[in-house]
């Protein structure tokens, strides 16, 4: 314990001379994937770029690619630290308790840990609302689809994926209520050739929307090649797949939260926080809606995202049943975000989704 | 023309040339891949190699050598012990995973049950969940004289799907919002594989790999049976006739690597990783694999080949953060040294001779 | 749950898609090994060829050049496992699992400036009428050329394997390289080819999937498809008709994982996805048990060192 305290103490006094003497502020980044895996890690580099393109020589910035989860994470970010970042974003869930932990050993550095939900007074969260993105694709596809089947591919069953499958689900139900969403989990986050394969394998049994949950244009090119079928670019534009497959995408744009928050370090203003902001913050971007798209539908789905943006409609807005017929939300009711069934844990499908979720 | 000729015992000379030259070749090397990328190259050099040991931080480093190198250290000591028998165990990565997923398996069912039992009963779960993958192979090759390195290499892929499964499902923490991934046993205070003494790096797997550095010498050097498996090795028809049950080995050799292998995977979720995930394993076992073949199967050789190894990934990962070298650069790197070692490794067993004769190679 | 969605005629034509890049990389394999060889770096020279082959598409505009390129990149890259194995006498599963650490790390750096990119089409057998058959049309006339290609390797390997001068002295060499040494055969020489081939082959596996399966480059994109390569060379017991077979079962089973979960059936992925593995381990076991026939199979010298004394 003794040691421990010293050991801090030394990192304490070697990050606020470098905190003083530096005029630069630093900013590291830990990504879970390559930088060129054109997805995930490919928009938190971008927000870096957005950091050094916003601060020029004030900011100094450091990454580290394809950090496994775990003791490697808890490494480099103490390696960081010890560098004298002054904050640091650690970009997967799976480097939660790691963050935690090396945030209790510096605590005059600040630390912002995306998708997780443990906070320390050194410690922020922060998240994006992709199921406001969701719903706009939901729409949209419902309107579009002919068989009236649309094709879902998820990564892992977990809350955020689930969520995004609901909030899908129910605005192309809206929309046209003979749809069926077929759901197939690919178990991956990253891997080209299962997702290719997965949509391939929707499209056969007559899909002719696909919506993806995992990173890579691999669905967006057995779109292509099937040709009668829409997609949605994930996580970046994807716009090189336009005006058809891809009719529309999900942008994770972490640039604008990633220079407020460097600017709050800047001005010693920084506090930790919970964040998890939508279409109105701009963390989650609607790609441009291209010209596959008849003009009316384009015209309601943008009246969504602007309605998602001001707050004047809650993607999850009741009546709405669960899966097995019992109510979720009575109506007028809007989700909330945190409790037994808020939407932070959601683990069950919205009536009318006729598979399971895995287990 | 150049000719090889075996030499007749290993030189002691290039035994300790070999592995410097093969660092000073992968310097040039590296050093021309680094200065392509754009990046100054004796800089690159002196982070990934230098900085670690003696740099600023390197209080911090030091101490990660010994927890990133603690794992392959105490796998490739098994698995040397067969590869000197000639029975190949590709499979270790698979038997660090089932030991990962017994050893928390045991804590977790007992969870927060708080004993001084439990981390001994880990400890043993462990052991005998990695011994016990090793055993479908060794008892295939008894019984039916089934390849084990094609065995153990496709257990591999069986263990990583039911760790997919523990993780998804029967171990997953309740208290997770849903996210894959069992709960963390750092926080479980019996279950903590903590450090010894605190800032050292020194947790219980580290101590065990010492252990089994040291027990792996006297058991080549003086015991019977590390006499049985080096001369299985040598000559399994010499051994035969030595009344050496090739059973025996094949069960002792699996055995004792598959649970070494399970210790390792048992001490990392216990303390450094802390929880079964979906991408616990980062590939120890095979890693482990090229740091038994660096260490030349001697127990000292894989210690200080395991330190080598964990001093590139600590060092590449400082060079990354320090000087924006991608991590494709650092693997491209890693790659170039084990090249180099394994090749000129050749020099301290042959001798290069120049001939005008007819070349037979 | 709705089964009927499931087309078997569809299913046989994609599992044959899904099963060709494995195909190819397999088949490299298994003459590597019928050579004595155990080369466990094909999925670093598929990833070779998968960027190779995808960059040399992108700047030529012409897939045919790409596959070409991609043949010569996972052959060059073999070429250090073949030195440093054959030349510097290492051990094969330590130089070839090096060799996967390398190629990863030197595909990646190649690729920096490819992701994103389309790749020009490759070329799809588009035959008038035949094409259009039901059943028989999908299935056998309406592929990628890559299909055929990697068919008609798997045969011309199997006939060069039992028919050829040459393929006797490269399952002579297998089987022990100190009888065929002394009767006078290149051992080094028939290995150092032998090695190239499957490289070769590897990398156009690679470029099966960056040009024609997923099509595009990202880091890391064959994610295992080598290793499985691996197992199917296993599964086939040596023999290249039954690479076929593992290949497809092992295609198979990843398209009607996800056929099934489409069509509404909760299957647990995890264990269905295991079984091919599983399965290898049986056939394994059975080929291993009868003994009189596997030892016809097994190339007898795998793995090991060669060195001529003489």
């Amino acid at each position: 314990m003794k040691l421990k305290s010293i050991l801090a103490g030394a990192a304490l006094a070697m990050t606020a001379a470098t905190g003083t003497l530096a005029e630069t502020t630093k900013v590291g980044f830990v990504y879970v994937g390559p930088v060129g895996d054109g997805g995930w890690t490919y928009e938190h580099d971008k927000g870096r770029e957005a950091v050094v393109a916003a601060f020029g020589d004030k900011v100094e910035t450091m990454y580290v690619e394809s950090v496994p989860e775990g003791p490697d994470a808890e490494r480099v970010m103490t390696d960081m630290a010890l560098k004298g970042a002054d904050l640091i974003f650690t970009t997967s869930f799976g480097y939660m308790d790691q963050t935690i932990n090396v945030a209790a050993k510096f605590p005059n550095v600040k630390f912002e840990h995306a998708t997780g939900y443990k906070q320390s007074d050194n410690v922020s969260v922060y998240s994006a609302r992709f199921y406001e993105g969701r719903a706009v694709q939901g729409h949209i596809a419902g309107h579009m689809t002919k068989s009236n089947i649309v094709g879902y591919i998820g990564s892992f069953p977990i809350p955020e994926v689930i969520r995004g499958i609901n909030a899908a689900y129910i605005h192309a139900k809206e929309v046209n209520p003979d749809v069926q969403f077929k759901i197939i989990w690919a178990y991956t986050w990253f891997d080209p050739t299962k997702e290719a394969d997965a949509a391939k394998v929707l499209i056969e049994q007559g899909a002719d929307v696909v919506l993806q949950h995992t990173d890579s244009t691999a669905p967006q090119a057995a779109a292509q090649a099937a040709g009668n079928v829409i997609t949605f670019g994930q996580a970046s534009d994807m716009a090189a797949y336009g005006p058809k497959p891809r009719v529309s995408s999900i942008i994770d744009n972490w640039g604008p939260y990633y220079i407020a928050r460097t600017q709050a370090v800047m001005d010693g203003t920084w506090a930790s926080t919970s964040t998890w902001d939508g279409i109105g913050a701009g963390m989650v971007g609607i790609g441009e809606i291209t010209s596959a798209v008849p003009a009316g539908v384009k015209a309601s789905a943008e009246a969504l995202r602007d309605s998602l943006a001001d707050g004047s409609y809650h993607t999850f807005t009741g009546p709405l049943n669960k899966q097995d017929g019992s109510v979720w939300l009575k109506a007028g009711e809007t989700a909330a975000d945190y409790g037994d069934e808020g939407l932070a844990s959601m683990g069950f499908y919205l009536e009318g989704l006729d598979s399971e979720v895995p287990n | 023309m150049l000719r090889l000729e075996k030499r007749p015992d290993p030189s002691k000379t290039w035994g300790y040339l070999a592995p410097v030259l093969a660092v000073i070749a992968t310097m040039i090397g590296g050093g021309v891949m680094f200065a392509l990328l754009g990046k100054d190259p004796f800089e690159a050099i002196r982070t990934i190699f230098y900085d670690p040991l003696f740099s600023e931080f390197a209080w911090y480093y030091r101490p990660q050598l010994l927890i990133k190198g603690a794992p392959l250290i105490l796998i490739a000591i098994g698995l040397s012990m067969g590869f000197r028998a000639g029975i190949w165990n590709i499979g270790a990565e698979g038997q660090y995973i089932i030991g990962a997923i017994c050893g928390a398996g045991a804590a977790l069912a007992v969870y927060p049950l708080e004993s001084a039992l439990v981390f001994p009963v880990m400890i043993l779960c462990g052991a005998i969940g990695g011994f016990a993958w090793s055993m479908i192979p060794a008892i295939l090759k008894i019984k039916f004289g089934t390849n084990e390195i094609l065995v153990s290499l496709m257990l591999v892929y069986v263990a990583e799907q039911l760790l997919a499964s523990m993780s998804l499902g029967l171990m997953k923490n309740p208290e997770g919002f849903g996210f894959p991934g069992s709960r963390n046993l750092q926080q479980y205070a019996s279950a903590h594989n903590a450090e010894l003494w605190t800032g050292t790096g020194i947790h219980l797997g580290v101590v065990f790999a010492l252990i089994a550095v040291i027990f792996s010498y006297i058991m080549l050097a003086r015991h019977q049976m590390g006499f049985h498996i080096r001369l299985t090795g040598e000559s399994p028809k010499a051994a035969k006739f030595a009344g050496v049950n090739p059973n025996k080995v094949v069960i002792y050799c699996l055995g004792f690597s598959g649970a070494l292998a399970g210790l390792a995977g048992m001490f990392e979720v216990a303390g450094p990783s802390g929880q079964i995930s979906i991408d616990f394993n980062v590939g120890y076992g095979f890693t482990a694999i090229i740091v038994a073949f660096l260490g030349r199967l001697d127990p000292f050789g894989i210690l200080l080949a395991g330190l080598l190894m964990a001093l590139t990934y600590i060092g590449g990962e400082i060079a990354q953060s320090s000087l924006g070298l991608p991590s494709a650069a650092i693997q491209a790197f890693q790659g170039m040294l084990l090249f180099f070692l394994l090749a000129l490794d050749m020099l301290t067993n042959f001798k290069i001779k120049r001939t005008n004769t007819e070349v037979r190679i | 749950m709705d089964l009927s969605a499931i087309s078997p005629t569809l299913l046989v034509a994609s599992l044959m898609v899904a099963a060709t890049p494995i195909l190819l990389a397999a088949i490299g394999e298994l003459v590597v090994e019928k050579s004595g060889v155990l080369n466990l770096g094909v999925e670093g020279m598929m990833i070779t060829g998968a960027i190779s082959g995808f960059a040399a598409a992108v700047l030529t505009g012409s897939p045919m050049i790409g596959f070409l390129c991609a043949a010569l990149g996972g052959a060059a890259l073999s070429v250090i496992f073949a030195i440093i194995t054959q030349y510097f006498l290492s051990n094969q599963v330590a130089t070839g699992l090096a060799l996967t650490l390398f190629g990863l790390g030197l595909s990646a750096m190649l690729g920096q400036s490819y992701v994103g990119i389309k790749p020009p089409a490759s070329v799809k057998l588009d035959l008038p009428l035949v094409s259009d058959i039901p059943v028989i049309g999908p299935i056998l006339f309406s592929h990628d050329f890559t299909v055929y290609a990697a068919l008609t390797l798997v045969t011309g390997v199997w006939w060069f394997l039992k028919y050829t001068r040459g393929g006797l002295i490269l399952r002579a060499v297998g089987e022990s390289h100190d009888a065929a040494h002394a009767l006078g055969y290149k051992v080094v020489r028939v290995r150092i080819l032998a090695i190239m081939f499957g490289g070769a082959c590897a990398g156009l596996g690679g470029a099966a999937l960056s040009l024609v399966r997923v099509p595009q480059w990202t880091e890391g994109m064959t994610a295992g498809a080598g290793w499985i390569a691996l197992a199917i060379v296993v599964f086939a017991s040596w023999k290249p008709a039954r690479v076929l077979l593992g290949a497809y079962l092992f295609g198979g089973v990843a398209v009607l994982q996800l056929n099934l979960q489409a069509a509404g059936v909760s299957i647990p992925v995890e264990y269905l996805s295991m079984s091919p593995y599983l399965i290898t381990i049986v056939v394994l076991v059975v080929m291993s048990a009868n003994r009189s026939k596997s030892a016809l199979n097994a190339p007898a010298a795998l793995g090991r060192v060669f060195h001529a004394s003489r």
